[in-house]
């Protein structure tokens, strides 16, 4: 293929750095985001022809080597009797896969971007904003079209970086920096697995190039034990960036950054790329076995479990956290049971509708005059309408009812976790699929149904958002609605178009199910949304809410510990900050008092031993004349005196000795 | 090689002490004169230094631009340079052009001896990277002592004197042994040339080389310095200017670790195997130590003192683990570290030029008021944590990856030093920048001027460069660090190549297909 994609990550670079050094001072807001939103455009552009030209060179990948990043070093490897040349290239690789995620970090970003004029149109540090943004999406174009783990590294930490910089961008706000800074470390956390796994990989094969650790893992160089455990490193990674236990944390206090932040990084893109990345590394995890497993279960556990979390939630937007943190483990749960065309096929799916759901929270925040909580909502779907439409197909697309996007890659997730018998995770699945559309269809009928409850001030200001925030609400509705058609299933008459596509990346992955059965699942996947969303209406629109009140007040200490996150938090901050914490005033204090005990004690005994020779001759040479203190009085002035000059004499001898030791050389 | 008739290394040795005599010449009141001219000498001296490149052969195998004297005694005035001293020198001359600069304004009394100490360390740092012969090694290993002492004596904090005297009596305690060593070696070999010490392939017998080693590893873990020999540290840095931090750590630490990959590793091959595992414990220990006890300072230069124990000590562990990926990344964290950490002293510098405080407690929200500031703080504190494409993910990723065949345990604690870096960091970032600007006495606080800016600006260069594209600087070091690992490990070279794993079937797509642009 002979697409320029390589300059699919350039053109938002260019524009972060116009908008940061130039922009930043000198541009009005117009001139900020016209570069922006073009440097994105451009980039999205490039994405579509690249994309075109796979297609027509018949899905062959194109490489290009920008520079040799790290020249080339002799190194041993782990069998003993052989040595490899390691280098890594600044490498670019375009596949399908890359495609796919290049079309959406672009795609959704530049819908993003163009929102973002609207939603942070009065903020003093739109450049900044801009700024940010732009540098992201480089970032993330980065971390998906490296050849390398290294380069994917520069990515998966400059996303990170971003991230930190925009949950903290109001960082006037002490909860936005706290907040920016726990994301970050919480991710290094997972970086250091991913640099070990790195690692052991490079000593096993010699390599960090996706290909050559895919040839090398189908060539057997690698023993099961050692590609599990190489796997598992990099799932920690993964599970890090993409918010999964017991890394996930800081994602729902990432929500202190502005909703287009949380719609584009902490929904859509950025929290994907551990999916991204195991998906990549498929030979890896699947030649193990072991780790896939670990990757299902994980997936399948957290999609239930943020989905908990998700239920008893009042702020509209960590509502949505949870519910990105359940979804990225449903794609997990693709991944682990070895369809990673369906977990990538959800990973698509959902940044359409999630990050609907979060501009859409941002056009009901927007109306609200910055009010979060649901409890002060209610009856918006008179007053903005266009929102509200927008929202519900989000909703609906999430809850899984056919034909909107969602139905289609849960169910294909679902399907194969079932296929691969994997039943405890299909099982969590299909309990996490009745709490989403329960969840969701509670933050619904709360927001948008019943009486008003906002304050008549509150009342009084809402408006829906202008165009400019609605047309890209619109066309994500659009693309929530229709999305999942790309991967009809065959037993829907379609031709799973999106797994062949991604075939040459990823296997084919073939589900074993009759027909009947798989109809069968899908009915029941419709059946467990349909449910959710009845309840969520019986409860909080037929009887606003009592029964859920009800049910807390009755189940207290469980509402308490679910509404209290299960104290993770504290438990983490107790322990693990804590403690090193802790160690840290220790290690001070060892330095304080044993280190430097020792050295002053040293110090002491030195001036012990001098005052005493001092006192011997003083009281030799002149004792009978003089008494004690009249001796210290004395050789106290003496060597203040002696010190003053003392001074200039030994940087005057130090000169003199260097102008000798020159002069000699000189002259020899 | 020569400029005017002078060899240029001994040129750009005694280049600054020609500006110290001058500087010694002028009169005290003439504040102006003094100060350009200790900018334009060390100025001038940074350009020498680059002309350095001019002539340097990148792939030739030896010692460059040589100069060779008969001192006394068969000792030698021996000069010469490879590609580790090479970079080694371009950052003390940067670093020195760049502390003077900073110190414009900071310094108000006794101007003509902080600019002749200043340059007389310059003196001293720039010897000790081209002595090739050990008493002229030792020479001015002492003359950049004298300086330093005096820098924090004088132009130093409230404890100052506390600081410098510990200073003094911990270095002085490395060099008594260092010149015993010295002795000894003479003793055996007769003459004190290395290089003829390494080629002769003659070396110490068992037990002596261990003490020898021993004795010449305590001196150079003084300076680097290493766990438990670590604490002056923290004190000279808190009590010494601006300057003065910023060429201790930018430059004066790396003596240590310089020392290491110059003499003991080629001088006492067998010893460094047999002291690895020792050395790599303290390595390990000084990176978690050091970050957990940085973790909770109060004060911000002794947070970042503490960090530089944690970032030499993976330093150390990159050398002792004598392969070179882990050597070459090691010597390149060296320069990364004198970047890194002499931009952030420098970065402290500039709030205590205003405020007069290093304590964190008293800054609070100064992005809103200093946003040039702010980034120039950002970029170097992810610098400082190795964010890949900056300089600091270089050196730690070849340190890591270099020592994992040696050791995955090592590698696994050493790891661990980047999550705590990362959050020392950035809370440090956090509670300086970020929150409200609620203190009433930072409400005035100016942004960078030109000046400030200037001494920053190369350093965020160079941070970005080596980040992006370090070839040149490691090209340099590819024949230095092979000599090197050719002698404490002569059979390294010899393994056969395997090639890389190359995709098999035409048929599994992707993997296969591609073609190279």
């Amino acid at each position: 293929m002979d697409a320029p994609f390589y300059w699919i990550p350039f053109f938002p670079l260019l524009g972060f750095l116009i908008n940061g050094l130039i922009g930043l001072r000198r541009f009005s807001n117009r001139a900020v985001h016209a570069v922006a939103v073009a440097a994105v455009g451009l980039s999205f552009l490039t994405a579509l022809w690249s994309c075109g030209a796979l297609l027509a060179a018949g899905n062959v990948a194109g490489e290009k080597v920008l520079f040799t990043w790290i020249p080339a070093n002799l190194i041993h490897l782990a069998d003993q009797v052989s040595g490899a040349s390691f280098q890594i290239a600044f490498a670019f690789r375009f596949d399908a896969l890359t495609a796919v995620m290049c079309l959406v970090v672009t795609g959704v970003g530049l819908l993003i971007h163009i929102y973002s004029i609207g939603y942070m149109a009065h903020d003093k540090s739109y450049a900044r904003f801009f700024a940010y943004l732009n540098l992201f999406t480089a970032a993330m174009l980065v971390l998906v079209l490296g050849a390398n783990l290294a380069v994917m590294f520069i990515g998966w930490e400059g996303v990170g970086l971003c991230s930190y910089l925009l949950i903290g961008f109001w960082f006037t706000k002490d909860s936005a920096a706290q907040a920016g800074k726990k994301a970050f470390i919480t991710n290094r956390i997972g970086d250091f697995g991913f640099l070990l796994g790195a690692g052991l990989l490079l000593w096993f094969l010699g390599t960090m190039d996706f290909n050559a650790i895919a040839a090398g893992v189908t060539q057997g160089l690698l023993t099961k034990s050692v590609a599990t455990a190489a796997a598992l490193l990099l799932f920690l990674g993964a599970t890090g960036k993409s918010a999964q236990l017991p890394l996930y944390t800081w994602l729902p206090d990432a929500m202190e950054g502005p909703t287009p932040v949380s719609a584009l990084i902490h929904a859509a893109t950025m929290v994907t790329a551990g999916v991204y990345m195991v998906a990549r590394l498929n030979v890896l995890f699947t030649f193990s076995g072991t780790a896939l497993t670990v990757v299902a279960l994980t997936g399948g556990l957290t999609a239930c479990y943020a989905a908990t979390m998700g239920l008893v939630q009042f702020d509209i937007k960590r509502v949505l956290a949870y519910s990105t943190i359940s979804q990225i483990g449903y794609m997990f749960l693709g991944l682990g049971v070895g369809a990673y065309s369906a977990g990538i096929f959800h990973l698509m799916t959902h940044a359409f509708f999630k990050s609907l759901l979060f501009l859409a929270a941002g056009s009901v925040i927007h109306a609200l005059s910055g009010e979060q909580d649901m409890r002060r909502m209610g009856g918006l779907r008179r007053r903005i309408p266009q929102t509200y439409v927008v929202f519900l197909i989000g909703a609906i697309a999430i809850a899984g009812l056919p034909p909107f996007a969602g139905f289609f890659s849960k169910d294909e997730i679902l399907a194969a976790a079932f296929a691969s018998g994997q039943y405890t995770a299909w099982a969590l699945g299909m309990v996490g699929a009745l709490m989403t559309a329960f969840y969701m269809f509670r933050l619904i009928f709360m927001t948008f149904f019943g009486p008003e409850r906002m304050t008549h001030e509150v009342a009084y200001h809402i408006h829906e958002s202008p165009r400019i925030m609605l047309r890209p609400l619109q066309i994500l509705a659009g693309l929530s609605l229709i999305g999942g058609w790309v991967g009809l299933p065959a037993v829907l008459q379609g031709g799973a178009w999106f797994g062949r596509f991604l075939a040459p990346v990823t296997g084919h992955h073939a589900v074993h199910l009759s027909h009947g059965l798989e109809l069968g699942l899908m009915v029941a996947s419709i059946g467990v949304a349909l449910a959710g969303i009845a309840a969520a209406y019986y409860i909080y629109v037929r009887k606003d809410g009592q029964p859920a009140r009800a049910f807390a007040a009755g189940l207290q200490p469980l509402y308490t510990l679910v509404q209290n996150k299960y104290y993770v938090d504290e438990l983490y901050n107790n322990v693990i900050v804590g403690g090193c914490k802790r160690l840290g005033i220790l290690f001070a204090r060892f330095d304080l008092g044993i280190i430097d005990g020792v050295v002053n004690g040293a110090a002491w005994l030195t001036r012990l031993v001098s005052k005493l020779s001092i006192l011997f001759d003083g009281s030799v040479v002149d004792g009978a004349v003089n008494g004690v203190a009249h001796v210290h009085q004395r050789y106290g002035r003496m060597l203040r005196r002696l010190q003053s000059g003392y001074l200039y004499n030994y940087a005057l001898a130090v000169v003199l000795g260097m102008v000798l030791l020159i002069s000699f050389v000189l002259i020899y | 090689m020569t400029i005017l008739g002078v060899p240029i290394l001994s040129l750009i040795t005694f280049f600054p002490l020609l500006g110290m005599l001058l500087i010694l010449c002028l009169p005290a009141a003439r504040i102006g004169a003094i100060k350009w001219t200790a900018n334009i000498v060390t100025a001038i001296e940074f350009l020498l230094t680059l002309a350095l490149l001019g002539g340097f052969q990148a792939t030739a195998s030896g010692m460059q631009f040589m100069e060779q004297r008969n001192w006394f005694l068969n000792i030698q005035y021996l000069m010469g340079i490879d590609g580790i001293s090479l970079l080694l020198i371009l950052l003390t001359s940067l670093l020195t052009f760049i502390a003077t600069l900073s110190s414009w304004s900071a310094i108000k009394d006794r101007l003509k001896e902080y600019y002749a100490f200043l340059l007389l360390l310059e003196v001293g740092m720039v010897g000790v990277f081209v002595s090739l012969d050990l008493v002229l090694f030792y020479v001015f290993w002492e003359v950049m002592l004298v300086p330093m002492y005096f820098l924090i004596g004088i132009w130093g904090g409230e404890r100052k004197l506390y600081a410098a005297i510990k200073f003094f009596l911990y270095t002085l305690f490395g060099s008594v042994l260092m010149l015993v060593d010295i002795l000894v070696l003479y003793h055996h070999y007769g003459h004190t040339n290395l290089l003829t010490m390494i080629s002769s392939g003659s070396r110490l017998a068992g037990t002596v080389q261990l003490w020898v080693f021993a004795a010449f590893f305590v001196g150079f873990a003084i300076k680097v310095p290493m766990f438990p020999f670590h604490t002056w540290l923290p004190d000279a840095h808190v009590e010494a200017p601006t300057a003065g931090s910023v060429l201790l750590a930018g430059v004066l630490l790396k003596m240590g670790t310089y020392g290491f990959v110059r003499f003991s590793l080629p001088l006492f091959p067998e010893a460094s195997y047999a002291f690895m595992p020792v050395i790599m414990v303290l390595a390990l220990i000084a990176i978690v130590y050091g970050a957990l006890v940085s973790l909770m300072q109060k004060d911000m230069k002794k947070l970042i003192a503490y960090s530089s124990v944690s970032h030499m000590g993976f330093v150390v562990l990159g050398i002792f683990a004598m392969t070179p990926l882990a050597l070459k990344g090691a010597i390149l964290q060296m320069v990364n570290h004198g970047i890194s950490t002499g931009a952030l002293f420098l970065i402290v510098g500039i709030v205590y030029e205003r405020r007069h405080t290093r304590l964190i407690a008293e800054y609070g929200g100064l992005s809103a008021r200093m946003p040039v500031y702010a980034a120039v703080f950002l970029i170097m504190t992810l610098s400082s944590i190795g964010l890949p494409g900056l300089n600091g993910f270089i050196g730690e990723f070849m340190i890591l990856m270099g020592t994992f065949p040696v050791s995955w345990l090592w590698t696994a604690i050493a790891s661990t030093g980047i999550i705590l870096g990362a959050a020392y960091m950035l809370w440090l970032y956090q509670r300086v920048m970020f929150g409200k600007l609620d203190n009433p006495a930072n409400q005035s606080l100016a942004d960078l001027n030109l000046r400030e800016l200037c001494t920053f600006l190369p350093l965020i260069v160079m941070a970005v460069w080596i980040g992006l594209y370090p070839k040149p600087f490691l090209t340099i070091l590819d024949k230095p660090v092979e000599n090197i690992v050719r002698l404490v490990h002569p059979e390294y070279y010899n393994i056969p190549l395997q090639k890389p794993p190359t995709a098999v079937a035409p048929s599994h797509g992707a993997a296969a297909g591609h073609e190279v642009k």
